[in-house]
Parts: structure tokens; sequence; C-alpha cells
């Protein structure tokens, strides 16, 4: 079969020492990462591409490491909210609705390991989907002209906010500063500068990745100021984690759960707006309304924690289909991954399963691996990654702020760019404050400049006809899903969000 | 949102019932009208792109101008239909991210002249010590942060960083 001949280089190009070594750094970064809370998958992993980046990495290997650090974050985020009962990432929010109760019940060894082995099915499952949906996406991008790019984008911008999005017109507000933002600097059909106000730095535009370790690394640091919260959460005394091994009963209990939330969680992850986020509350949701009938769940149900964790770990699988398929990131980690692709000069979309398969099947292959390896991890050493959460930010927080400067000075040992990251960093800051999501905007940055030469190739080629944009079948039907996508969460969104945040927090800026 | 993981552990934790305070909705409004004049700004700016003479069909102007009218309709909404107000940070708290700002653009202004060990030292002390270290052990973080980073990014993986007088 083609699949496994394809998958069988993947593993070729990925069984090397280096990637190998960088896999198993990855995921262990990555779990510390998706432990600590304020560190999650997106700005985890936005702190270590200018690092990988300056490390000489190639594409591949560079890719691999941050993957790993990706589904590494997905893994760890599960770790707090049982332990503390606070979700380290977002996506792990609805963990510690059964979670905690359980490890209250002194059965967290039970609720970690479990909890492992969920999120080990449901990203699984989800790189089996990838694997199979993703070049099926692919032959039907092949039909897409610059028209439909151009309308593919604005379908990406308009569901961004999601089905639980506060506010559309402050996601609208975001995207267009992201886009806004990329038209600075000197435009690539003409030559000529733009929005650069005679500033030279600026002929280059901004560079993305001072604007994503500024909006989302930097910004978190400003937050712990304000709120001056420099302790640890945890103690030693909670951190007790007791049995490592779920009885199989238990496993048996929860493994059509399991199966179940990893399907619906990548369905969900696919979807443009959902995300993994979704992908574990419409996992928990369904699985209390299907085998809850004693009314255990949120009283430390071993199925509640399975179903979240398989959920949105199936979800952040789901997730890389649209963006490695299409080149249009459905969630806020993904739209970083994109990031690291365009800054390795790799563009995502159809023809990369074409042109650079090496690096498609390697990172599906480094994607089985890390999950084994984080599967390993996870189980046995888990007692390391609780022993984490006793880093207090108040040292923790200086860290990433000086590791964020390293890296970006790193890149381009300019001043300058250090400025603008603060910039942003501030920025971020305020914007949080208001409510307005970050990812569209880091979004916007980087998908501006294509998404113009889109438009400008489909009126070009028609000869300045704008409505070319509005001719063929497949650019309607996208039209019309972005304004349905745009338009549905100002109706169905408020009963959404009030489910998903009866007990939650309400950080939706960076939400996955 | 009220700011972060940390709104999750606010006191007594009254922030798990997340039904929103009503009240003020002045910051929205601020933040629609800043919003409108930063469009109108982007839009005056892109009317000042020079056209070149081998322009394609929609030229370098239309999309800068499409993107100025969505953003300008987006902030009309957002000052028309307004959240209600964020919880702003105190004063004094106020001062202290705008401290750390500074002491951050500091950092970045004298890490080619100090080096990054120095410089990083001081910025991560100081930073440590404002989310609560007591000031020697403030210190000792400082420097610990400093040369950990130095030994695993520039021995270890061999990033270079920023020089200083000393050579490192």
């Amino acid at each position: 079969m083609d699949v496994l001949a394809n998958l069988g280089d993947g593993f070729a190009v990925a069984f090397t020492l280096q990637n190998l070594g960088l896999a198993l750094l990855g995921c262990f970064l990555g779990t510390i990462m998706g432990a600590l809370p304020g560190l999650g998958p997106s700005n985890g992993v936005a702190i270590l591409i200018p690092l990988a980046f300056t490390l000489g990495l190639g594409p591949t290997p560079s890719l691999i490491l941050l993957t790993s650090v990706y589904y590494g974050a997905m893994y760890g985020g599960r770790i707090s909210s049982i332990l503390l009962g606070i979700p380290g990432d977002e996506p792990a929010m609805m963990t510690v609705l059964d979670g905690h109760p359980m490890a209250k019940k002194g059965m967290a060894g039970e609720a970690l390991s479990l909890s492992g082995i969920a999120s080990f099915v449901g990203a699984f499952i989800a790189t089996w989907g990838l694997i199979l949906l993703a070049p099926q996406l692919v032959k039907i991008a092949l039909l897409f002209g610059p028209a439909e790019y151009f309308a593919l984008f604005a379908l990406a911008f308009a569901t961004l906010g999601g089905v639980s999005s506060t506010n559309q017109a402050k996601s609208a507000f975001a995207a267009m500063l992201g886009l806004g933002l990329a038209m600075i600097g000197v435009d690539t059909q003409t030559g000529v500068p733009r929005f650069t106000f005679g500033e030279v730095h600026l002929y280059d535009g901004l560079d993305f990745l001072v604007a994503i370790v500024g909006l989302f690394a930097l910004s978190e640091v400003f937050i712990f100021l304000e709120h001056r919260h420099g302790d640890a959460d945890a103690s030693a005394s909670e951190l007790k984690v007791g049995r490592l091994t779920p009885p199989m009963s238990m496993i048996k209990q929860c493994t059509p759960t399991m199966l179940r939330t990893s399907i619906l969680g990548f369905i969900a992850g696919v979807l443009p707006g959902a995300g993994a986020s979704l992908g574990s509350f419409i996992s928990y949701s369904m699985e209390k309304r299907l085998v809850d009938k004693e009314g255990t769940f949120g009283k430390g149900d071993p199925r509640g924690v399975a179903a979240p964790e398989a959920g949105n770990n199936a979800a952040a699988g789901g997730a890389l289909v649209p963006m490695l398929a299409l080149g249009v990131p459905g969630s806020g980690t993904t739209a970083v991954l994109l990031a690291v692709l365009l800054s390795l000069n790799i563009t995502p979309g159809p023809l990369l399963f074409a042109n650079n398969p090496d690096v498609v099947w390697g990172l599906i292959a480094a994607l089985f691996i890390a999950n084994f390896m984080l599967l390993a991890l996870n189980i046995p050493m888990v007692g390391i990654f609780t022993r984490v959460l006793m880093v207090p930010p108040r040292i923790l927080m200086p860290v990433v702020a000086m590791v964020s400067f390293v890296g970006i000075y790193g890149i381009s040992g300019s001043s300058f760019d250090l400025l603008v990251m603060i910039g942003f960093g501030v920025m971020g800051w305020l914007l949080r404050k208001f409510d307005v999501p970050l990812v569209p905007i880091i979004l916007g940055t980087l998908l501006g400049n294509t998404m113009e030469n889109n438009l400008r190739r489909a009126i070009t080629i028609d000869n300045g006809n704008w409505f070319t944009l509005f001719d063929s079948p497949l650019s309607l039907t996208l039209w019309a899903i972005a304004i349905i996508g745009f338009i549905m969460p100002l109706i169905v969104g408020r009963l959404v969000r009030a489910k998903m945040h009866e007990r939650g927090d309400e950080e939706g800026s960076i939400a996955d | 949102m009220n700011g972060g993981p940390l709104s999750l552990r606010g006191p007594a934790g009254q922030n798990y019932l997340s039904t929103q305070i009503s009240g003020d909705t002045m910051s929205d409004r601020i933040f629609g009208l800043v919003g409108l004049a930063l469009a109108i700004f982007f839009a005056w700016a892109a009317l000042q792109i020079e056209e070149s003479f081998l322009s394609d069909e929609v030229g370098p102007k239309a999309f800068p101008l499409i993107i100025a009218g969505i953003l300008g309709i987006s902030s009309i909404f957002i000052a028309l239909k307004p959240d209600a107000d964020p919880e702003w940070p105190s004063l004094g708290r106020l001062v202290e991210i705008l401290a750390a700002v500074v002491v951050m653009i500091l950092y970045a202004e004298f890490l080619p002249i100090a080096g990054f060990v120095i410089a990083t030292a001081v910025a991560a002390a100081y930073l440590t010590w404002r989310l609560g270290s007591p000031v020697l052990s403030s210190l000792l973080i400082g420097v610990l942060t400093s040369v950990g980073i130095y030994v695993v990014f520039h021995l270890l993986l061999g990033l270079s960083l920023a020089r200083g007088p000393l050579g490192f």
C-alpha cells in the first residue's frame, strides 16, 4: 500500500540518533511545559522555535522537536489538572472535573496513569486519522486556484474565533490587526515600501517569530507581574501520587469511552475553529450523556478522566490535518507550528505532500515515536513531572522571559527586534485584558502576504474582475461556510460558552 | 477573561463562578474608538503608498484598504456593543508592569554593551525580586538563571549570545 510505503520512508527519516534524541527532548520539555500553569502548548512551542532555528536544525529535525513539544504539552496539561485542580493549559480544563476528585479520593496515581493511557489512545488514533485523511484533503486542495485559496483564508479567519467565541467583533478585529501587521514592509509584487514610515528595519517586514514570542510568552510574564503571583501552587504534601498503574477493570471500563472520544476529538480537531479545548469539552459532555447513568461524573469517575484526555489529544492530532494539507491551521498551536514551517521556507499545503514527502512522512513517523515515548515517560516518570509543579513562578517566569530574549536575539542579533518583541508583549497583555483573542493576530501576520498574493493573482488572471472571487462553486461553498462559521457563534455561542465555563477559567485569548 | 490562568485561583476562588460582573463598559468603548482611530490611520497610511508604474491590476493599496475597512467596522461594533470592563490592576500594579517594561528595554539596549551574562543576571534578578523573591536570594537566582542559560545554550548548544567586554 502506498500509505505504508510512505510511512516506512518516514520512519527511515525519523530513526536517526539525532531525531530520536530530539523527539525525546521535545517530549520531556513539552510535558513539563504542559504541566506548568502559565505555559501551554502555544507559548511553549513559541519559545522554542527561535531556538530550534538558531541551532541550525534542518526542517525535519526542527519539526520533530517542536511537534514532540506540542504532543508533550497536551499530555502534560493533565498533571496539574489532576493534582492541583488547576488546568495546566486550556485543553486540560475538563480533566479537572473528574481528575481532581479522584486525586482527593487518594487515587491520584490511577488518575494520572489512566489519563496517560487515554492521551496515548487519543493521539494514536488521531495520527492514523491524519495519515488517512490528509492525502484525501490534498486531492481536494489541488483543485484550488488563487480565488479558492483566498476564500479558504477568509474561512480560516472567520471560524478561528470558534463556536465558543465570546465576541466576534473582537475576533475580526484581531484578524485584521494581524493582517495589517503583515502588510508592513516592501510589497513583494511592486517593490514599493508600505507602512514603513522610513524605518529601514521595517523594510523586510516584521518577523512573525518576534510577534509570536512577544504575544504568547512575554505577555504571560506581565500577567504574572500584574497579579504578583510568585509562589508555587503546589506543596510537597499535595503531591502524593501513590499507585501508578490503573487496575485492569478500570481500563476495561474506560476502553469504549476512549475509543468513542478519540474519534469525536479527532473530528473536532479537523474542523475549523474547534481545536483541542472544544474537543475535550464535547468528548466529556457526550460521555456524560452516554454512560453517566449513576451520576458519578464530576465526582471522580475514571471515565470522566479518560474522555477529555482522549478527546483533547485526538483533537491535537486532528488539528494537524488542515495545517499540513491546506496550509491553514485551525488552532493556536498549529498556527505556531505553521510559523515553524514558514520560517524554514517550507510552504505547507497540497504541494508539500508532493515536493517534500520526507518532511511530511518524517513528521508523521515522529508523531508515532513521540507518542510511544510519551506513554513511556508519563507513566513511570510522572513523579518527576509532578515535582516540576513546585517550581515557583517567581523563578520560572524570569527564565521564560530570558529564554525568549535569547531566542529572538539569536535569530537576528539586533536590539531592534528585542524592542519590537517587548512591544508585542505589552500589546499582548493589553489585548488579553480586553479579551481579544491572540491567535487570529498570529495567523494574520503569518498568512497576510500569501492571502494578498492570492487575491491579486486571482484578479489579475481575470483582468481586474473582482467578481472572480465568487465565480466557482468551490469558492462559493467556502464563502458560505465562512459566513455561517462567523455568524453561528453569535447564535449558539452563548449556550456552548456557558456550559464550557460552568467551572473553568476565562482564559479565552490563547485558547487552543 | 480576567487575566491569565491566575484568575482561576483568585481570592476565595470566586472566579470559578464565571458569571460576568456586569457593570461599566467604558473600557471597551474607549478600545473601540482607539481601534477606529487606528483603522483610519491605517487607511490614510495605505493611501500614502506610492503606486509603482508597473503595478498589477489590484495594486499595493487595495488589500490594506479592505483591512482598514473591516478593522474600522469591527471597532465600531466593539464600541457600540461593549463587554463588561475587565478588572484593571491597581495603579501600583500598573507601575509594576511599566517598570518591568523599562527594565526589559534597558536590557535590550545594554545587551550588546554589557554582554549576555551580566545583563541577563541583572534583568532576571529584577524580575524574580518583583515577583516576590527576597532581595538576597533574587541576586542569587538572577546569577544562576543567567549562568544556567549561558551554559546550556552557549556552551552546550553552541548558540551565539551577545559578547560583553569580559568575553561573555
